[in-house]
């Protein structure tokens, strides 16, 4: 199971260019998650690397091995489409053989190989199936299965769950995070979903315009946000974004705002104090925030609640700051009335700062 | 109640111009010919004037040798160029479905025998198979081959060759929008999984153009059974009757024999051919109607 890197990869159709330099190194058996809005060019890298797009510069290794010359089958890769890419005309076994046929392994061991798989992922009864003949959950699997046959090194997935509705999608998110535990491959997986980012992958690679804007473990990316982008990204409900000034105010280095003054933790203190400008982005994640009527001066700030969205045990709270929307998650038995002005404490570690103008974090 | 059954009515009254002039135009032609087909009719007699004979037709031909061999050869040829055509066209469809500059414009000269008029296909190839001045044995001289006697030796290979020619571009332009519509990303699994382009056509691609190519397949065998122009001009059914289709029998009977009752017989044999060619073609996409309504409804039921 070589690691793979790709380095320098450029892809342009035409004058348009896509992708500006990828440049990824994956770990051994690591499940790696491109992420990143729509267009952003997650699919056209992971079609690069199963061989499916020429690539117009850079070089993709599969350990020792430069592979941007191999064609698809020469590359040990299986993958799974977001359309599922069934062969409409073969049954669900012989849709799961196809490759295994094509090398002309024994019959006993194609036999045995779709019954392991097919009873692992529960199609044991669907074997004599069309596609057409079966639901989306369904065929999502099939999908799934005909990779797994293949003793591919490497899986490649392009948002194999975004055809499903949101229950099934729960439902073999889980599955996926569970087959991960058991099957040691290298496992690459586009979407588009900061969830499933979230929490099937090792590591997160974080995609926007066609550049990789942060990798990392999901922690590190959550916690530690290398930009505006990757902060807003990750997270739900996103995080929000207020205008604040720097201050020194007794000592402390405060970010003050329309409606708001917030002390800045000492290790943010003293990036920020090394700063050439006084305007910044101050970012709060909506779970950073917490209803504390008596947060003293400094540590909370005055939310007037506009919208109310209950979602079970959580709540959402839309709130006017100055002229500014906050949301923030609470309890849902947190007794608050709409229109009313509440104080919020905001957790030191959950303060981030953000250059205006660059976007990169302080 | 009024309102309601008027409605009910309002297809009918719509669709029954249309189902009249089909009972004129289709059905009243068709039925004068069965009907003469059991009488014994000459040009110069209206049908009123003419004798009832029962099968008598039929009978004739059944035992007659000439149709025998022009049913025959009809066979021969609707089949032979119906294969040649689908393992060509299909072939050039598969060799011309990708993306490189210049291929659409090759794909309308490929198309292009396929415009012009079959009088005119006829007499080209008359001139092209011509024994000392055709262009086809000059290329074979200047190659250093033999001659050939194309329209005199090998009349039958000669129509076909020219059939070929003309309707080749009907199943490679067919076959070609039908590639185009493969679902891409099963292509794409297939390249993945392994398949070799050999291996892509056979299992994948076939497969899954086979509703198309059937269909076709029965238009073109269809449209053989009835060619006539083109035989005409090249060989006019000679020599003898090597190269007499039923189409050019049925026009020689009822023209030079003067047989008109006997001309209806055979109109109405290769008639029943068709029609069993034809029901053949609708029981298929019957067929395929209801599975593609099964496997709607598997869906639905699933939400
Ligand atoms: N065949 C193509 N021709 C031109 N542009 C393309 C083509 N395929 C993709 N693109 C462009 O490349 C960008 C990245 O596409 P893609 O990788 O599919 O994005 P996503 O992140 O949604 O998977 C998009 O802006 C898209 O418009
Ligand atoms: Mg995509």
């Amino acid at each position: 199971m070589p690691p793979i890197r790709l380095e320098g990869l450029v892809k342009r159709y035409g004058a348009v260019e896509v992708l500006h330099g990828i440049d990824l190194d994956m770990a051994e058996h690591e499940f790696t998650v491109l992420v990143g809005p729509s267009g952003c060019g997650k699919s056209t890298t992971l079609r690069m690397i199963a061989g499916l797009e020429d690539i117009s510069a850079g070089e993709i290794w599969m350990g020792e091995r430069a592979v941007s010359n191999l064609d698809p089958k020469d590359r040990d890769i299986a993958m799974v489409f977001q359309d599922y890419a069934l062969y409409p005309h073969m049954n669900v076994a012989k849709n799961m053989s196809f490759s295994l046929r094509l090398q002309k392994r024994p019959k006993a061991e194609i036999d045995r190989k779709v019954r392991d798989v097919a009873e692992m992922l529960g199609l044991s009864p669907f074997l004599d199936r069309k596609p057409g003949e079966l639901s989306g959950g369904q065929r999502q699997r099939v999908a799934m299965g005909r990779a797994l046959c293949r003793d591919a090194s490497t899986f490649l997935f392009d948002e194999p769950l975004s055809n499903l509705d949101a229950k099934l999608r729960g439902q073999m998110r889980a599955e996926l995070a569970l087959m991960r535990q058991s099957v040691k491959k290298n496992m690459i997986y586009v979407t588009h979903d900061q969830i499933e980012a979230m929490t099937l992958a090792d590591r997160i690679v974080v995609m926007h315009g066609g550049h990789i804007q942060q990798q990392g473990t999901p922690t590190e990316l959550f916690r530690n946000p290398a930009n505006k982008f990757v902060a807003g990204f990750l997270g739900a409900p996103p995080m929000n974004f207020l205008d604040a000034i720097l201050v020194s105010q007794g000592g402390d280095l405060m970010a003050q705002g329309k409606g708001f003054a917030l002390r800045l933790p000492p290790a943010l203190a003293a990036r920020a104090t090394k700063l050439a400008y006084k305007q910044v982005t101050l970012g709060l994640r909506p779970s950073d925030l917490e209803y504390v009527p008596d947060a003293p001066e400094g540590a909370g700030l005055n939310l007037k609640v506009i919208v109310s969205e209950y979602v079970g045990a959580q709540s959402v709270l839309i709130c006017d700051c100055g002229d500014a929307r906050v949301t923030v998650e609470i309890k849902s038995e947190t007794p608050i009335a709409l229109g009313e002005t509440l104080r919020f404490a905001v957790r030191p570690e959950g303060l981030h700062l953000f250059d205006p103008k660059t976007e990169v974090a302080i | 109640m009024t309102r309601f059954s008027a409605n009910r009515l309002t297809p009918y009254l719509f669709a029954a111009p249309a189902a009249l002039v089909m009972l004129l135009a289709l059905f009243y032609p068709i039925g004068y010919m069965i009907w003469g087909s059991f009488r014994a009719w000459d040009p110069s007699q209206s049908i009123t004037e003419t004798e009832f004979v029962g099968l008598a037709n039929y009978a004739r031909l059944l035992a007659d040798p000439a149709f025998h061999e022009s049913f025959w050869v009809t066979l021969v040829f609707a089949f032979s160029v119906v294969s040649v055509e689908m393992v060509l066209g299909v072939s050039l469809a598969l060799l011309l479905d990708r993306k490189i500059r210049g291929m659409s414009l090759l794909r309308t000269l490929f198309i292009l025998p396929m415009m012009i008029a079959p009088v005119v296909v006829g007499l080209v190839w008359r001139y092209m198979f011509h024994q000392s001045y055709g262009t086809i044995n000059r290329m074979l001289e200047a190659v250093g081959l033999p001659k050939v006697d194309w329209l005199g030796q090998n009349p039958l290979l000669s129509v076909i060759i020219a059939d070929v020619w003309q309707w080749t571009p009907f199943i490679f332009i067919l076959s070609l929008a039908a590639l185009q519509s493969l679902p891409r990303s099963a292509l794409e699994a297939a390249r993945i999984d392994g398949a070799t382009t050999m291996q892509q056509i056979w299992h994948i691609k076939l497969p899954l153009m086979a509703p198309v190519l059937i269909v076709t397949l029965l238009l073109r065998l269809i449209d053989a059974f009835k060619v006539l122009e083109v035989i005409l001009v090249l060989t006019g059914g000679g020599p003898g009757l090597q190269t007499e289709i039923l189409a050019l029998r049925i026009a020689r009977t009822a023209r030079e024999f003067r047989e008109l009752g006997e001309a209806a017989a055979m109109s109405n044999m290769l008639l029943m051919l068709l029609m069993v060619l034809t029901l053949g073609m609708f029981a298929f996409t019957r067929w395929q109607e209801a599975r593609a309504r099964r496997l709607r409804f598997t869906k639905e039921e699933e939400g």
